[in-house]
């Protein structure tokens, strides 16, 4: 072993981790998650069994009372349910990381000359994986009960994409409950009370005018149905339209804020 | 990229560690109460101390883990609190239990931290392959770590610990747990450590252990140093060995005790269970004037008994009470440990 080396190269040492090395030790941990990933393929039963579940369900309960028929329903209800699912996919990352925390690695973490945020970006970052599988089975799901988006099939993928980037900057608010929860049933706990609200009382499932004036209010101001309109302008209309604008910056705002929010968390739980 | 301030460590920088009034206190409990540390360069410090006593929390304001309500603590020179970064950079942590990733194997833990510390995908490949043969780890490489033993879990954790050559490593109680034989691998891994060029700052529940290592050692209790020495002088403050005796009519407890201190010239302690006498004995020889003194005054014994001093009998020696557990500190001042500098 040569210590001598390390010295010399200790003539260069730094405060701070560049940017470059950010990203560099994101990108690891994220590499780490998706280890994990392969090692406990258990942990994909939510992303894989929802999407089928859910879609199947609400089109065939609701499909006849909203839309007349289920073939006329599909272009509402798979946006709406697609938002839906991969945002509640988020709420897993904040239960896990929660879990993770725990763990005595979390220690050799901290006391790595790393960035800060790599284990939380990191883990957020992987979870995009578990985003793109619940986004493609519910597609899946959609076209094998018929539904055939006029927007066509690069839209669809577009509509993948924002609905997979705003789900992980929504999953920086459940990373923050997870920094800050005391366990993990308490992040789920937590959570689901946010989402539930935010998810049905939006226009994924039902007609906004079907709903009492007060109840449209907060409807029409819910971002969630800034997302679920969004994606149906893409993959319905081909357009990208005012609600995609106002959904990525939303999503901006959201990582703005709750990023510095957790790792400010996340350095002073020890 | 943005310009960042350089600092430059000095190669010849002769302490390891510097700590003043290390305190941290998780609400009532004072954890660690003013520590004071010097580990010079290059060798392998002990902190001796039972469970509770603050060994694991003095290292992890150390290792930039945890930060200190008062005092400070440099490393080569560099303040754990203001420069955390730097202090990373020469320091490798060991804790007390694993700290790898239980959901990977061997290979891929090595790998991961190797790829986090900067090295290239190939050079992280070539680090893992040596460190797993230098720690007896090859077979096991790809095996999920849940079917490793306590031994194996250590040996992979030291080796992460090892990966970017830091000048300094904390070792957790590094061989709590472990069995015999694995125990003395532990011992040899740490002294090659030191041989080549690094610093142990290492902590024990085991007087034997920093007798076998340390160049130094502290003596920590209730978050406080209370000794402070090389193992020898340490030693020498609590005897070689240790007697214990027990006398036959519990009513001539106080005379033996009296002779005890006599011919030793030391303190001596009456222990719980009755009749027992322990005290330190600089020289084993002087058990013979001590056996001819008690049969003069006509004092029976029931047992008599020459031992090397364990890290109870230095704890009743230093500090006045026994070694347990500080889960709970008594309150009575009386018993507060008294300051013993050993110089």
């Amino acid at each position: 072993m040569n210590v001598h080396t390390t010295r010399d190269a200790a003539a260069r040492l730094k405060n701070h981790a560049s940017l470059g090395q950010t990203i560099r030790n994101s990108l690891t941990m994220a590499y780490r998650g998706l280890l994990k990933i392969r090692r406990t393929p258990e942990q994909l039963f939510d992303v894989t069994f929802q999407p089928i579940l859910f879609t199947l369900m609400f089109t065939y309960i609701f499909g006849g009372a909203i839309s007349g028929n289920v073939p006329n329903y599909l272009p509402v209800i798979i946006p709406g349910i697609l938002v839906q699912t991969v945002i509640a996919t988020s709420i897993v990352t904040g239960v896990q990381l929660r879990d993770d925390m725990e763990k005595g690695v979390f220690d050799r973490f901290k006391s790595l000359p790393i960035a800060r945020i790599a284990p939380l970006a990191g883990a957020l970052l992987a979870d995009t994986v578990r985003y793109a599988i619940a986004t493609v089975l519910t597609f899946v799901m959609g076209y094998l009960m018929g539904y055939r988006p006029d927007g066509g099939f690069e839209y669809v993928v577009i509509a993948g994409v924002m609905v997979i980037v705003c789900s992980w900057a929504v999953s920086w608010i459940f990373a923050f409950f997870g920094v800050i929860a005391r366990s993990a049933a308490a992040v789920q706990g937590i959570s689901m009370i946010v989402l539930f609200p935010l998810t049905f009382v939006s226009n994924a499932f039902v007609p906004v005018e079907t709903m009492p004036d007060w109840l449209q209010w907060f409807v029409n101001i819910n971002p969630i149905s800034h997302l679920v309109t969004a994606v149906r302008e893409l993959i319905n209309q081909g357009k990208f339209g005012q609600d995609l604008v106002i959904s990525l910056a939303g999503a901006a705002v959201i990582v703005a804020v709750f990023a510095p929010l957790t790792v400010r968390a996340y350095m002073r739980r020890v | 990229m943005v310009h960042q301030v350089t600092k430059k460590i000095s190669p010849n920088t002769e302490w390891a560690v510097e700590a003043r009034g290390l305190a941290k206190a998780f609400g009532a409990n004072r954890a660690v109460n003013g520590v004071d540390l010097n580990v010079r360069t290059g060798t392998i410090y002990s902190v001796l101390g039972p469970n509770g006593a603050g060994k694991t929390t003095t290292i992890r304001i150390l290792a930039t883990l945890l930060r200190p309500d008062a005092g400070t603590a440099r490393i080569f020179g560099h303040d754990v609190v203001k420069e955390p970064h730097i202090v990373r950079q020469l320091i490798g942590v060991t804790g007390q239990y694993a700290s790898v990733d239980e959901s990977l194997s061997a290979n891929e833990n090595l790998v991961l931290f190797s790829r986090l510390l900067g090295l290239g995908r190939k050079e992280a490949r070539r680090k893992t392959a040596e460190l797993l043969e230098q720690f007896g780890l090859i077979e096991a490489a790809k095996r999920p770590l849940k079917q490793f033993s306590g031994g194996m879990r250590r040996r992979l954790d030291l080796a992460a610990s090892l990966i970017a050559q830091p000048p300094l490593i904390f070792l957790d109680e590094p061989t709590t747990g472990l069995d015999p034989r694995t125990r003395a691998q532990m011992w040899a891994t740490i002294r090659q450590l030191v041989e080549a060029g690094s610093t142990v700052l290492l902590t024990t529940q085991y007087l034997d252990e920093a007798d076998q290592l340390a160049d130094r050692v502290a003596v920590i209790d209730r978050g406080r140093v209370v000794a402070e020495g090389t193992v020898d002088e340490l030693k020498a403050s609590v005897g070689s060995s240790s007697l214990q005796l027990r006398v036959q009519n519990s009513q001539d407890i106080a005379d033996a005790r009296e002779i005890v201190e006599q011919v030793l010239q030391v303190r001596s302690n009456v222990s719980a269970e009755a009749g027992k006498i322990t005290a330190p004995m600089a020289n084993a020889d002087s058990v013979a004037d001590l056996l001819i003194a008690l049969r003069a005054r006509g004092i029976s014994l029931a047992e008599i008994s020459v031992q090397k001093p364990t890290l109870d009998e230095v704890f009743l020696t230093i500090t006045g009470h026994a070694a347990t557990t500080n889960a709970s500190p008594e309150s009575d001042p009386s018993v507060m440990p008294e300051e013993v500098a050993v110089r």
